[in-house]
């Protein structure tokens, strides 16, 4: 018998896998929240793990596409990761130094951010 | 120009990833579509590349700072798979327009409870892994 923590484990997997294969991001904007919601995260320690997990639905979701339809345009995608671990690096540096209340809200900002791009025709 | 603020905006995509544990798509996408021209499948699909490579990166730097739970991350990996499919079916077959305005709902409500919790001095949550 599942236990109670796996099965939400699982939940959280499968909405974020959803909302990955829906949008085409890395199901993040799902996980963070629900782990804070539903497995009592502290910020960091969610938004950690949630990297994590996204790594490995990332891979799959750009195998997929990538080998099946061949949508995946290697090359600018392996040059634009450049400026984005810049961004990731700096990110994180910043996010030990504010207290996990502030990611929090800042977390709140890009789903307002999102709720607009999904709105707005 | 277009070049220049496809990197910015991916460079804050990363920054984002950082500071709030997402992988960037929803910033990567656009730089992608909207100032390169991808399609939004190809944009997509190369998100995903550059979401696996720059999570990777974060969670590197997260776990260096005791913020990654190992066997919750490989679980919840792991255990995606199946969502995906639904997802990439839902896309096809459900109207785009039903799809963004629920998941706009649903996001916005999400925002509030975040907001909510935060302002009301709940007991700190957990911040380190689990043990072995």
């Amino acid at each position: 018998m599942p236990s109670d923590r796996l099965l939400k484990l699982a939940a959280i997997a499968t909405l974020a896998g959803v909302f990955s294969g829906l949008f085409g991001v890395g199901g993040g904007t799902v996980i963070v929240p629900l782990l804070i919601f539903w497995l009592a995260y502290g910020e960091r320690l969610a938004t950690g793990t949630s990297l994590a997990a996204i790594v490995l639905i990332g891979v799959v979701g750009a195998a997929a596409q990538g080998g099946l339809y061949g949508n995946v345009d290697l090359l600018t995608g392996l040059l634009l990761t450049i400026p984005a671990i810049f961004g990731v690096v700096i990110g994180t540096e910043i996010q030990q130094r504010i207290p996990p209340r502030a990611v929090s809200f800042l977390f709140a900002g890009l789903l307002v951010v999102v709720a607009v791009e999904l709105i707005v025709p | 120009m277009d070049e220049a603020l496809a990197v910015l905006l991916v460079a804050v995509g990363g920054l984002a990833g950082g500071l709030v544990g997402v992988g960037g798509g929803v910033l990567f996408v656009p730089a992608l579509t909207i100032f390169l021209g991808y399609s939004q499948v190809e944009g997509e699909s190369t998100s995903l590349l550059m979401i696996a490579i720059v999570a990777l990166v974060g969670a590197y730097r997260q776990n260096t700072h005791g913020n990654l739970d190992l066997r919750d991350a490989i679980a919840i990996g792991v255990l995606s798979p199946v969502g995906v499919l639904v997802g990439v079916v839902a896309a096809n077959e459900v109207p785009q327009r039903a799809l963004e305005l629920s998941f706009a709902a649903l996001v916005l409500f999400v925002a509030y409870g975040l907001v909510r919790r935060a302002l009301s001095h709940p007991p700190q949550g957990r911040e380190r892994p689990q043990g072995p």
